[in-house]
């Protein structure tokens, strides 16, 4: 259990950190611009949720259904769940061939794509979830190549994510806490002023600091 | 006979830890090392009758026509002690891609006996565990080749995953693994005592080529395969996973007609007959 000074310290780290809404942001982001690069109908994030050990359908891009938002799945189903526990990227292609795996897919992804490219979200070790991106009107095959240029960008976005992910862990974390919540809105409401604003509330801050010191 | 075979009878299960004055007879090799090894002489002919293949993946779905039956399907679990659990599996291949794997090796090696250890799918949480039971198993099994088209990036598997390794190498196992194509680290396929294979782009399925540029060994047909997948289809399918059964077929290919290879011998015949080294050879 860490001391009050370091709650307080937590509590400041916390309060500049981003919130629940620019990591909201920074997945549609992803796979907006996943589906961008690449030309695609569409583009879809699932993350692991290790608690319920199910990945969570959290973000998509294009014409699957934003409705799926929020839905759950265990984490070994589909292809998201293969590419997630074997670790490793798939390309498949002629998806509507076979209609068992065109239900599966479309119960993940919101419709049924002929081909898609599935790449895990890593952070060194640690397995975040999936990223995948679903047909392009064009060329309807993915090579090799894009696998490789997906595997960067979602290595990547799996860094982004894991800051702004343990940024809001602490920021839930105080917010149980109750007491220390105030220095955490004090040093987000600071580091959103600027000007005369901001050297006037660090004077006052610095006041405040010697009347408590 | 050829030059390796004269050990199936001479060779003590017994390690030799050191050799004693007097004792030549025990390291003698009876063949000198053939004027050329090709493809002719590795696997010229070959079936992969009398081999064990073991498929580590989400089961394979023995039906498939592409798969043509396995001789056995278990899935793993791991007991409280940590201890692998094999039980029969009659579940099949809910994902598709271990009956991917199997139709490849299927494919290349038609009488090589597939075995089926299922250790994906039971969710991602013990997935790392059940992958380390699962090879366990696999070693203490004795299969002759382990494919292993998938990898663990905790670490905290990576150095017993590196003593199954080791000891599958020197138990005449040979592992073969998918290497991985993103800047992460993961297991096993790093490893010196296994085989890692990516992919290149050529159609061939006995078309390989040895990488001189490691960690990565070998690159095996990988890109747009058309493979066996869920309910007795087929899909195109890209990835280091489905050139991981390709070598593991070959292995397969060339272990049925020199029985008693160790992994260093079989890796050394990959070489040699690689269509990047090979090929001025056989020319």
């Amino acid at each position: 259990m860490p001391d009050g000074t370091d709650r307080l310290h937590a509590a400041v780290g916390a309060g500049i950190l981003p919130s629940d809404e620019e990591y909201g942001r920074l997945l549609r982001s992803i796979v907006e611009v996943a589906r961008a690069i690449f030309g695609a109908k569409a583009s879809s994030v699932f993350l692991y949720e290790q608690e319920t050990d199910e990945l969570v359908f959290a973000a998509v891009a294009g014409d699957a259904e934003q409705h799926l938002l929020g839905r759950r799945m265990p984490s070994s189903a589909g292809i998201a769940g293969w590419v997630l526990a074997a670790g490793t990227p798939l390309i498949l292609d002629d998806v509507a061939s076979d209609p068992r795996f065109a239900r599966d897919v479309a119960e993940e992804t919101g419709y049924v794509p002929k081909g898609l490219m599935a790449v895990p979200l890593l952070d060194e070790e640690h397995a975040l979830g999936v990223l995948q991106v679903l047909d392009r009107p064009e060329r309807s095959r993915f090579s090799m190549q894009e696998m490789d240029l997906l595997s960067l960008f979602a290595n990547q976005a799996a860094i982004a994510l894991r800051l702004l992910g343990s940024a809001r862990r602490a920021r839930a974390a105080l917010a149980a806490t109750g007491d220390v919540l105030a220095v955490a809105e004090l040093a987000a409401a600071f580091e959103r002023l600027h000007g005369d604003r901001r050297d006037a509330a660090h004077r006052l801050l610095n006041d405040l600091t010697r009347i408590f010191a | 006979m050829d030059m390796w075979s004269h050990q199936a009878d001479e060779i003590d299960e017994l390690p030799a830890w050191s050799m004693a004055a007097g004792a030549e007879s025990l390291i003698e090799i009876e063949n000198p090392l053939p004027q050329r090894i090709d493809r002719e002489w590795a696997f010229g002919g070959a079936t992969g009758e009398g081999v064990k293949v073991c498929i580590l993946d989400s089961g394979v779905d023995a039906e498939h026509p592409l798969v043509n039956g396995v001789t056995r399907a278990l899935t793993i679990a791991v007991d409280e002690r940590g201890a692998p659990v094999a039980e029969e599996d009659s579940a099949g291949d809910a994902c598709g891609h271990g009956t991917a794997c199997a139709g490849i090796v299927r494919a290349i090696a038609p009488d090589a006996e597939i075995h089926s250890a299922r250790v994906l799918g039971a969710g991602f949480s013990g997935s790392g565990r059940v992958l380390l039971a699962g090879l366990r198993w696999a070693v203490a099994e004795g299969f002759d080749v382990i494919n292993m088209s998938l990898s663990t990036t905790k670490r905290e598997f990576a150095e017993s995953l590196r003593e199954l390794a080791d000891s599958a190498y020197f138990k005449r196992t040979v592992l073969v693994a998918s290497a991985h194509n993103m800047p992460v680290e993961s297991f096993p396929w790093r490893f010196a005592s296994v085989i890692s294979v990516a992919s290149h782009e050529e159609k061939d399925p006995l078309c390989f080529y040895v990488n001189p540029r490691p960690p990565v060994e070998f690159f095996a047909r990988g890109v747009d395969v058309e493979v066996a997948w869920t309910a007795g289809g087929t899909i195109r399918a890209t990835g280091n996973s489905f050139a991981t059964p390709c070598i593991s077929a070959i292995a397969a290919l060339i272990l049925s007609k020199h029985r008693r290879l160790t992994p260093f011998q079989l890796k050394t015949v990959l070489y040699l007959t690689a269509t990047n080294v090979a090929a001025g050879v056989d020319a």
